[in-house]
């Protein structure tokens, strides 16, 4: 029974130098409530939320915790904590090397005689993570545990704090389904405890499933706010774009058969590595798509990883277009031909600091060595070029990649790897966290570079996406390469089958 | 009117603006209680006066935070055992060209083969500072500890305990001036480490790969930038500056007295780098900014005792207004400032 209005935010407006960020955008969710705000890269997404949690300025409107109440204006996010506001972000914001029990507690730590009542603090935590179906040793630092648990405890953290409303923001996009579906009945569960939910996610699917309410921005600007039922999804997209959606479905299965017949650029031979991934086989040929499956943790980034000399490996042999190689690191991959993008953009992705301009030639520069700078002219010409190919949105060149928005500092790394014009192309979630309109550009430009005679090694927790881009795919499972699907097998049912195994293997 | 308010606010903006502000501000504190502060005049040939003093003084310094900016920038830690090293290689000097002796009067050795070694000294310095933090990924304070209490024992052991003096005019040459030019040697010795250096950053691509370094390792590595390589050269360049900075210091007194040359130093050279607007994080960092928080220190140095303020009481004085210095250029101070004022305006408003 959707009730009051638990908050309202009305008329806000916030302006970044050069940038309208919002502009009048009204808000309002209701207790027992699950609201999914939805938009594109540089909507204005974020910039509502950390409005909302103090953590950004505004400059006009205003904010009401409950009807009637006075206006509220949080200056940080432990005051908006204090209001009742809880958020978990995408990145995960806890201390790794802290015990769960203290990440879960921190500053709220249960006391007996000022001191620490450890005993008292671990009981609850095992509680509170028990009664979410999480059985965990609450005991051991946070880092021993997966990204996904590392989510679920930051959610489990924010509850507990009996928030009013509780924002997640992209809490999904580490998570695989099955984490997925218990952070789903764990939202249905709060709801139903009357507490109101702002869920930002990429996920169409998830938004229909779970969510009651839509509020769709654009460019800054509020779009509107929509009943889930009443909005098909086509028209969601199509109001997050602001034009008719061409269906991804445009770019389907081209360039299938591509380079059936050429000499493996790829050929690995029973590689591996000690404790990340059991030694594999792989022949990659030249033009092909291939595409990475399977669950997280299954192995394949390791997979990725083990190619690129990142981590090496400590058997098998790889031969790179025919020629027998040992890849030491990331460069000795790099002068054989090959780019990676990382998984993880904020951490092994951008140099926040450094401009734009920079982050887009550094690899070029790395590969061609230390004491051969790019001149500042071509510097710009190279720049110039691929924000204009990949049409990153920045203010300028000397913009620090920092202040790009999230597809936008995607764009910048995967140029970063184009300019080095590589043979072999590995792309380690490169939509993830990406708004639809860019993940299209992303996988069209995969396939236009696969047509191009690019080898691509596609990652993706979407499989969806998967069988849109790639001609051939290696199924991963608890650390292993179990399979490999190609043409007719490219359906979600035999790649399922494939990752949950049980049959496809034997 | 506006233009004039466009103008003051692109020179704010500008990335230097308050280190240099803050040099200016202190020089000319000066009008006010030592008018003759700006006077120079020619003793024997040489440039005399406090203007002169300070920038004489601040060579040593200069040529530290140079180092030192590349060692923060790379590794977001310090060296702290640069004044040790510079005392290494003044005694390394001393003990070449005297031959072992306590004192001599001519070179026992030729001149260049002390200076050599004294720098080979500060690199060697270096390399075992970056080799610690680099490849061992010792903690920089705790690596640069070791050399920072070692150092000067080395110094001594190398003197035998003793003050070895090497009164030879031409030694004396680089810590005071070459006869017929009349400005100070040291003055020509840190301005060759600054331009090589910015040549060395620009010309290579060592300036941009420190920084990229200092902000993402991860990333620089799968870049194929080796993050120990750089944080390696960054230790062993500052060892160098070190090295070089201690031929300059010993020169000055003609001698290498282990336990006093660079005594200290090595947190006035942190401070330049701080005062310069740079990140002691790590990361993005300007040169020119370390340099100029370098001729602060000497300029606010120079300043107290031109006052008369006594050398005991100095370490105070220089602490409030480093204190000062840092505030005004805290971002959450401007923050707070702006804040206040706009409450100020809203207030007035309401009223």
């Amino acid at each position: 029974m959707p009730n009051e209005i638990v908050l309202s935010m009305k008329n806000i407006s916030k302006t970044f130098p050069g940038v309208r960020a919002l502009d009048h955008v009204d808000f309002t969710l209701r207790s027992g409530e699950i609201h999914a705000l939805m938009g594109e890269n540089g909507a204005g997404k974020s910039t509502l939320i950390k409005v909302l949690t103090g953590v950004e300025e505004f400059e006009s409107g205003e904010i009401k915790i409950e009807v009637g109440s006075q206006t509220i204006i949080n200056h940080s996010p432990q005051e908006a904590q204090e209001h009742g506001i809880s958020t978990v972000y995408q990145e995960v914001n806890l201390c790794p090397n802290l015990s769960v029990a203290e990440n879960l507690f921190i500053g709220r730590e249960p006391k007996r005689a000022g001191l620490i009542d450890w005993k008292t603090m671990n009981r609850k935590a095992t509680e509170l993570l028990s009664k979410l179906d999480m059985n965990i040793d609450v005991t051991k630092a946070l880092e021993n545990y997966s990204i996904a648990l590392q989510q679920m405890i930051a959610i489990a953290r924010a509850v507990d704090m009996s928030a009013k409303v509780l924002i997640l923001d992209e809490p999904t996009s580490s998570l695989d389904d099955n984490e997925v579906e218990k952070l789903f009945r764990l939202m249905r569960r709060l709801k139903a405890d009357g507490v109101g939910i702002i869920f930002v996610t990429h996920f169409l699917e998830q938004v229909y499933e779970v969510c009651d309410k839509i509020t769709v921005l654009r460019n800054g600007g509020l779009v509107g706010e929509y009943e889930t039922e009443k909005l098909p999804r086509v028209q969601l997209v199509a109001k997050m774009m602001g034009k008719d959606f061409d269906d991804l479905e445009a770019i389907k299965k081209v360039g299938k058969t591509a380079g059936k017949s050429s000499e493996p650029v790829i050929d690995a031979k029973g590689i591996g590595r000690q404790g990340t991934i059991k030694p594999y086989d792989l022949q990659i040929r030249k033009g092909e798509v291939i595409g990475l499956s399977g669950l997280l943790g299954s192995g394949r980034s390791e997979l990725a990883r083990s190619l690129y000399g990142a981590d090496k490996p400590d058997s098998g042999e790889l031969k790179v277009s025919g020629k027998t190689v040992v890849l030491h690191t990331p460069r000795d991959a790099m002068m054989a031909g090959m780019a990676y993008l990382p998984e993880n953009r904020k951490e092994e992705g951008i140099v926040a600091d450094l401009s734009v301009r920079e982050n887009l030639i550094l690899a070029l520069q790395a590969k061609r060595g230390m004491f051969h700078p790019i001149g500042s002219k071509e510097q710009e010409e190279l720049a110039n070029k691929y924000v204009k190919l990949l049409q990153i949105k920045t203010a300028s060149l000397d913009t620090p990649v920092r202040s790009l928005s999230g597809g936008n500092q995607q764009k910048v790394i995967l140029g970063r790897w184009l300019l080095t014009d590589p043979d072999f192309l590995i792309l380690d979630e490169p939509t993830r966290g990406i708004d639809v309109g860019t993940k299209t550009e992303i996988q069209k430009l995969v396939v236009q570079l696969a047509k191009e005679g690019v080898t691509v090694m596609f990652i993706s927790s979407e499989i969806e996406e998967m069988i849109r881009t790639c001609s051939r795919m290696a199924v991963l499972r608890d650390r292993e390469k179990v399979s490999e699907l190609i043409e007719e097998e490219l359906d979600q049912n035999h790649i399922m089958k494939a990752i949950a195994g049980g049959g496809t293997d034997e | 009117m506006n233009k004039g308010k466009a103008f003051i606010k692109r020179l704010t903006g500008y990335r230097l603006f308050l280190p240099l502000f803050c040099l200016v501000l202190v020089l000319f504190s000066n009008l006010i209680k030592t008018p003759g502060f700006f006077e120079v005049t020619i003793k024997n040939g040489v440039l005399y006066g406090y203007i002169i003093d300070v920038i004489n003084r601040a060579s040593d310094l200069v040529i530290l935070a140079v180092g030192m900016t590349l060692v923060v920038a790379a590794s977001g830690g310090t060296d702290i055992s640069v004044g040790a090293v510079m005392s290494v290689a003044g005694a390394v000097c001393c003990f070449i060209l005297s031959g072992g002796q306590q004192s001599v009067n001519e070179f026992v050795n030729p001149y260049i083969l002390g200076v050599l070694a004294a720098v080979l000294a500060g690199i060697l310095c270096g390399c075992f500072n970056g080799f610690l933090v680099a490849k061992l990924k010792i903690q920089p304070m705790v690596a640069t500890l070791i050399l920072f209490t070692a150092g000067r024992g080395i110094a001594q052991l190398i003197t035998k305990g003793q003050i070895t003096y090497i009164r030879v005019e031409s030694y004396k040459m680089l810590g005071s001036s070459i006869p017929g030019i009349p400005i100070p040697t040291p003055v020509f010795v840190a301005l060759i480490v600054v331009l090589l250096t910015y040549v060395l950053l620009k010309k290579t691509t060592l300036g941009l790969y420190i920084q990229t370094v200092g902000i993402n390792a991860k990333a620089s590595k799968l870049m194929g930038i080796k993050s120990s390589m750089i944080i390696f050269l960054s230790y062993v360049f500052c060892g160098l500056c070190a090295g070089i900075s201690g031929l300059v210091a010993s020169s000055r007194i003609y001698s290498a007295d282990a336990n006093n040359i660079g005594l200290n130093l090595e947190l006035d050279a942190i401070l330049a780098v701080a005062l310069g607007g740079n990140s002691l994080a790590g990361g993005k960092f300007s040169l020119l900014g370390s340099v100029i928080g370098a001729y602060t220190i000497q300029a606010l140095s120079t300043t107290l005792y031109a006052m008369g303020v006594s050398p005991d009481q100095i370490p105070v004085y220089k602490a409030i207004v480093v204190v000062v210095i840092v505030a005004l250029q805290s971002t959450e101070l401007k923050r707070m400032v702006s804040k206040l004022q706009m409450n100020i305006k809203s207030g007035k408003k309401v009223a």
